[in-house]
């Protein structure tokens, strides 16, 4: 069973219950003029312990850390909203389009990876077609992939994967 | 100052190289103690790992300070993305010893140890504190005749409380670094707006986060700018990238060719638009590179 949502956050130091629902959050957001999230509601919602790990909102922030600069109350919100996402894809919850990301890092070590256009664009500039990065040191990579596994995060990816 | 390791991250070697060779030749031009990280991998990407699982992220995040550390150099970021990721990693590992204890673990797997050595930065905020701006100034022998809009970007600045760089309403050292180019940076409306793409938006909700883009774009096209100038390759794509899926998808259309502050500065050098990868925008202007050399 995992940490309902109030407790999550103020076991890892976010005050969301200090907010005073002001809604300097929301009228900040550059996502919410365009999108339905609205910051002031996830702080509500999640201090009440209502389901926000299952709201699709969670993942709407770009996390510009503008609602978290003018909090009257220095509330840590992206941060806090960025625990509960953690939280969230534990109990099972990734978006298609994030576990493919997810999934690139962990074959390549690179979200965005190397395609064939831009090795020619690298030897047109006079540059090495691999970058000095994991791309060209194959030992690098296996670091990553040990890493990936060390930490569990392949079978996060994979049990996610299979909810879905 | 202390030398530095070039972290190149994904979108740079990977979709624009040519910033990559920007930034090395005026790294080279300033004389800057640099040397490639060799092996470093994605930062990785906080839209999704430190979304995903906070451990995995400060573990890879660690990864590639230690790389860095082991070669006595601090770690020189020229992605916003990349900054935000490993200087909040730093961060918070520096600050939390038990933290450590626990990557530590996982990072012995691989025969590393991470011991808070060496410090994340940003090539602008590098450029404006290590070098300054009169130095800059100096360097730069062709004084462009432009007028640029000079986008921020989120995470260079913010959280402000881990960046040490003043407001982040209205900040002007980015201006300031702008302007030593000969460029003239022209006010707009809602500058400090984030591009759109982060946090994991472009890839899961793309059309929301272009409409956030198309915002940006439309108030820069209103204050009549000649170029957009960034200090990061996820907002550059973004606005380079997305005026091309703008016009497909909402019928704008823009064409406001898109350069990192590198390219400008190489530019101001008098290194050729093309040798620094200018062409391989997906923007394109004639007109632009016309006056840039002109």
């Amino acid at each position: 069973m995992r940490k309902e949502p109030a407790n999550l956050l103020e076991d890892e130091g976010f005050s969301f219950l200090t907010c005073m629902q002001c809604g300097t959050c929301t009228g900040s957001c550059p996502s919410g003029r365009y999108t339905s999230l609205n910051t002031r509601r996830i702080v509500l919602s999640a201090r009440r312990n209502k389901d926000v790990y299952h709201d699709d909102d969670l993942w709407m922030c770009t996390t510009c850390y503008q609602c978290q600069e003018r909090c009257p109350r220095g509330i840590k919100i992206v941060d806090g909203i960025l625990t509960l996402r953690a939280e969230s894809v534990h109990l099972g919850v990734m978006l298609p389009a994030h576990r493919k990301v997810a999934e690139l890092v962990m074959e390549k070590g690179h979200a965005v990876p190397i395609n064939d256009a831009n090795k020619a664009n690298r030897k047109a500039l006079g540059m090495n077609e691999l970058p000095e990065t994991v791309h060209k040191y194959p030992e690098a990579l296996d670091q990553v992939k040990k890493l990936i596994k060390a930490t569990g995060f392949d079978k996060l990816v994979e049990e996610a994967g299979e909810q879905e | 100052m202390k030398p530095v390791s070039l972290f190149l991250g994904c979108i740079i070697p990977n979709r624009y190289p040519g910033i990559e060779k920007a930034t090395k030749i005026v790294l080279d031009e300033l004389d800057v103690d640099w040397a490639d990280l060799k092996g470093a991998s994605c930062c990785p990407a906080p839209g999704v790992f430190r979304s995903f699982d906070k451990t995995t992220w400060l573990t890879l995040a660690a990864r590639n300070i230690v790389l860095s550390e082991q070669m006595n150099r601090d770690v020189l970021t020229i992605c916003n993305g990349c900054f935000g990721s490993l200087t909040d990693a730093n961060h918070e590992l520096k600050n939390d010893p038990g933290l450590v204890k626990k990557i530590n673990k996982h990072l012995a797997e691989v025969d590393m140890e991470y011991s808070g050595t060496s410090d994340v930065r940003h090539i602008i905020e590098f450029f404006y504190k290590d070098i300054g701006v009169d130095k800059i100034k100096e360097a730069v022998t062709h004084p462009l005749d432009i007028k640029a809009a000079l986008h921020y970007g989120c995470h260079l600045i913010k959280p402000s409380k881990e960046r040490d760089l003043g407001t982040v309403e209205n900040p002007v050292f980015f201006d300031e670094l702008l302007e030593a180019t000969g460029a003239v940076s022209v006010e707009y409306e809602d500058k400090m707006a984030c591009c759109g793409a982060g946090g994991g938006v472009r890839s899961a909700l793309l059309d929301k986060s272009l409409e956030m883009s198309n915002a940006k774009l439309l108030h820069m096209a209103q204050a009549g700018v000649d170029c957009v100038i960034n200090a990061c390759p996820f907002c550059h794509l973004q606005l380079d990238f997305g005026q091309v899926e703008i016009k497909d998808k909402f019928g704008h259309e823009y064409n406001i060719p898109v350069l990192h502050y590198s390219q400008l500065l190489a530019i101001a050098m008098g290194h050729s638009p093309e040798s620094v990868g200018l062409d391989l925008n997906f923007i394109k202007k004639q007109e632009f590179l016309d006056k840039l050399v002109g």
